[in-house]
C-alpha cells in the first residue's frame, strides 16, 4: 500500500511539475523563436547538463548551482546574440563545450549515477517536493509577466529598435526572458532531458506559427498545443506497457501535431490562392 | 528651449564609435513643415546620425533638443525592414498600435482612446481594410503603409523615414511617396527623410543633408544651392569622377 502511495504521489507531481514547464515555455518560446533564439533552449540545457554533471561529481547540491549558471549563460547569449558577435557560433561552442565537460565530470566523478543519466533523457522520478512549490512559483511569475507586458513583449519581438526609439527598455525585457527560460530549462531539464528540453520552448510557437496570423493568437494556441501535447504524451509515456521515457514521446507528439498544422496551414493556402490571385507566383 | 515652430534642434553635434568620428560639428534646425533630405553613400553615416536622433546612440559632443518633451521617443520611425519581420505572425492592427508605447507610461494594456487613435491613424494610411490581415501576407507597399502607420502613431510631429521607398514598385513607391507629401503638407509635420533617389528628394525638400566619408566634408542646405554643389553632381550622375578619368 505505501509503496503505491509514494508512486501515486511521483505521478502527480511529474505531472504537475511538467504542465506548469510546459506552460512557461510555450510562452517563452514564442518571442524566442520570433527573435531568432530558438538553438540559445537547446544551448542553456547543455551549459545546465555540464553544471549538474559537475556539482554530482563534487558532491554540491545541484540546483543552487545549475540555476545561477544557467541564467548567466542566457543573459551572455542573448546578449550576444544581440550584437555583432556571430549568435549561433557562440551557441554551438558553449553547447559542445558544457556537453563535453559534464561527460568528463560524469566519468571521473565514479561513473553509474542513475540520477544524471536522467537528465540526460528525462526521467518521471525526477520531480520533488521542491520542484513542484518551485515550478509553480516560476509559472506565475511568467504569466504574470505576459499579462502585464504583453503588448510590450509584442513590440521588442517585432522590432527591437522601434521599441527602443519608442522607449521601451529593450533591455530589461531581454534579462527578464533570459532569466525567465533559464529557470525553466533548469527545472525541465529532469522531465524531458538535457537532449529534449529545448523543444519544448521551440515546437508550440512553431506549431502555432502554421497556422496564426495574429502574435496574439500564436501565443494563446502555442500555450494550448503545448498543454494537450504534454498531456498526450504523458499519458502515452505512462500507460503503453513499453514504458517509453517521458521526453522522448512527449517531443513526438509535437513533431506529429506539427505535421498536422503544417497541413492545415498548406490546405488552407490552397484553398486560398484562387482568391489572391493578384499575389501569383504561388504555383 | 527650442523657439516655437522649431521641431528639432542640433547642435554642433559630433558623432563616432571608439576610434573614428563620423561625423563632426553638425548644426541644424528643424522646423514643423520642414522637410530634411539625408543623402549620401553606404557608410557615410546616415545611419549613425538617425541612430543618435532615435535616441539608440550617445553623441560624443553637441546636443539634440526635441519641442516635444518626449524627446527622441516622440519620433515616428519608419525603419527599414528586416528579414525577420517578413514573416513575423502579427495582424497589422497590432502592429500599428504598438507605436502608441511611447504614451502608455506605466499602463499595461490600451485604452479606449487609444484604440480609436488605432483606427484614424490606419484609416488615414489607407489601411483600415487590412487590420486583421496577416503581416506577411501583405504586399510590399501595403507592408510599409501599415509601419508608416505605425510611426504616425508614435509620432509628435516628427517622423523620421529611413529608405522609405526601397524596394518598392515605382507604383507603390509613388503612392507611398504622396501620402507622405500630404503629411508635410497637411499636418505640417516635420519630416527626416533618409533615401538614395535624390531627384526624388530633391522635390519639396526644404533642406539637404549630404554626408560623406569624412566627417566634416558634408553639405547642408536648400535644394537650390545643393544642385549648384560639387558634391551633388556625384549622386546625381552617379560618378564620382568626371566621365573622362575613366578611359
Amino acid at each position: 500500500m505505501a509503496v503505491q502511495l509514494e508512486i501515486l504521489q511521483l505521478f502527480w507531481k511529474a505531472l504537475t511539475v511538467g504542465l506548469l514547464i510546459t506552460l512557461c515555455a510555450s510562452l517563452l518560446g514564442v518571442t524566442l523563436v520570433l527573435r531568432r533564439f530558438s538553438m540559445i533552449g537547446d544551448g542553456l540545457s547543455h551549459v545546465g547538463f555540464g553544471t549538474l554533471a559537475m556539482a554530482a561529481a563534487f558532491g554540491w547540491a545541484p540546483l543552487p548551482v545549475a540555476i545561477p549558471v544557467v541564467i548567466a549563460a542566457a543573459f551572455l547569449l542573448l546578449r550576444g546574440a544581440g550584437e555583432k558577435l556571430r549568435g549561433d557560433a557562440a551557441v554551438a561552442l558553449l553547447s559542445a563545450s558544457c556537453l563535453a565537460i559534464g561527460i568528463l565530470a560524469l566519468t571521473l566523478g565514479g561513473g553509474t549515477n542513475v540520477d544524471l543519466m536522467g537528465y540526460l533523457i528525462g526521467s518521471l522520478m525526477g520531480a520533488s517536493t521542491t520542484d513542484v512549490y518551485l515550478s509553480l512559483g516560476l509559472c506565475a511569475v511568467v504569466l504574470i509577466c505576459f499579462g502585464l507586458l504583453y503588448h510590450r513583449i509584442f513590440s521588442v519581438t517585432f522590432d527591437e529598435p522601434f521599441a527602443r526609439a519608442t522607449g521601451v527598455r529593450t533591455g530589461a525585457y531581454q534579462f527578464i526572458t533570459a532569466l525567465l527560460a533559464a529557470l525553466t530549462i533548469v527545472l525541465g531539464m529532469r522531465m524531458m532531458g538535457t537532449l529534449l528540453i529545448s523543444s519544448l520552448l521551440i515546437f508550440p510557437a512553431l506549431i502555432a506559427m502554421r497556422v496564426c496570423k495574429g502574435f496574439l493568437s500564436v501565443t494563446l494556441v502555442a500555450a494550448a498545443v503545448a498543454i494537450v501535447c504534454y498531456l498526450c504524451g504523458f499519458a502515452l509515456a505512462c500507460f503503453l506497457p513499453q514504458g517509453l521515457p517521458v521526453g522522448a514521446t512527449i517531443v513526438c507528439v509535437n513533431l506529429c501535431a506539427f505535421g498536422l498544422f503544417a497541413a492545415a496551414g498548406f490546405l488552407r493556402g490552397l484553398r486560398k490562392a484562387p482568391h489572391g490571385a493578384a499575389k501569383g507566383g504561388a504555383a | 528651449m527650442p523657439t516655437p515652430g522649431v521641431a528639432l534642434q542640433c547642435d554642433k553635434l559630433c558623432l563616432g564609435y571608439e576610434n573614428r568620428e563620423v561625423l563632426h560639428d553638425l548644426s541644424f534646425t528643424l522646423h514643423f513643415g520642414q522637410r530634411l533630405c539625408v543623402v549620401g553613400e553606404n557608410g557615410s553615416g546616415k545611419s549613425t546620425l538617425l541612430r543618435a536622433l532615435l535616441g539608440l546612440k550617445k553623441q560624443n559632443h553637441g546636443t539634440i533638443v526635441f519641442s516635444d518633451k518626449r524627446g527622441s521617443r516622440a519620433i515616428g520611425y519608419l525603419p527599414q525592414q528586416s528579414a525577420a519581420q517578413r514573416d513575423f505572425p502579427a495582424k497589422a492592427r497590432e502592429i500599428v498600435r504598438s507605436g502608441l508605447l511611447n504614451s502608455m507610461g506605466l499602463r499595461p494594456w490600451y485604452a479606449n482612446g487609444h484604440k480609436a487613435r488605432t483606427a484614424e491613424t490606419m484609416a488615414q494610411m489607407g489601411v483600415t481594410d487590412l487590420a486583421n490581415r496577416c503581416f506577411r501576407e501583405l504586399s510590399g507597399g501595403q507592408q510599409r503603409r501599415v509601419l508608416l502607420a505605425r510611426a504616425l502613431c508614435a509620432a509628435g510631429g516628427i517622423l523620421l523615414l529611413d529608405e522609405p521607398e526601397a524596394g518598392l514598385d515605382p507604383i507603390a513607391a509613388q503612392e507611398l511617396s504622396r501620402r507622405i507629401e500630404t503629411l508635410h503638407k497637411e499636418q505640417n509635420m516635420a519630416i527626416i527623410h533618409v533615401t538614395h533617389e535624390v531627384t526624388e528628394a530633391l522635390r519639396g525638400a526644404s533642406l539637404i543633408l549630404h554626408l560623406t566619408n569624412a566627417p566634416n566634408a558634408y553639405f547642408l542646405g536648400a535644394p537650390a544651392r545643393y544642385l549648384e554643389h560639387p558634391l551633388s553632381r556625384r549622386l546625381l550622375t552617379g560618378h564620382t569622377s568626371p566621365l573622362t578619368d575613366k578611359g
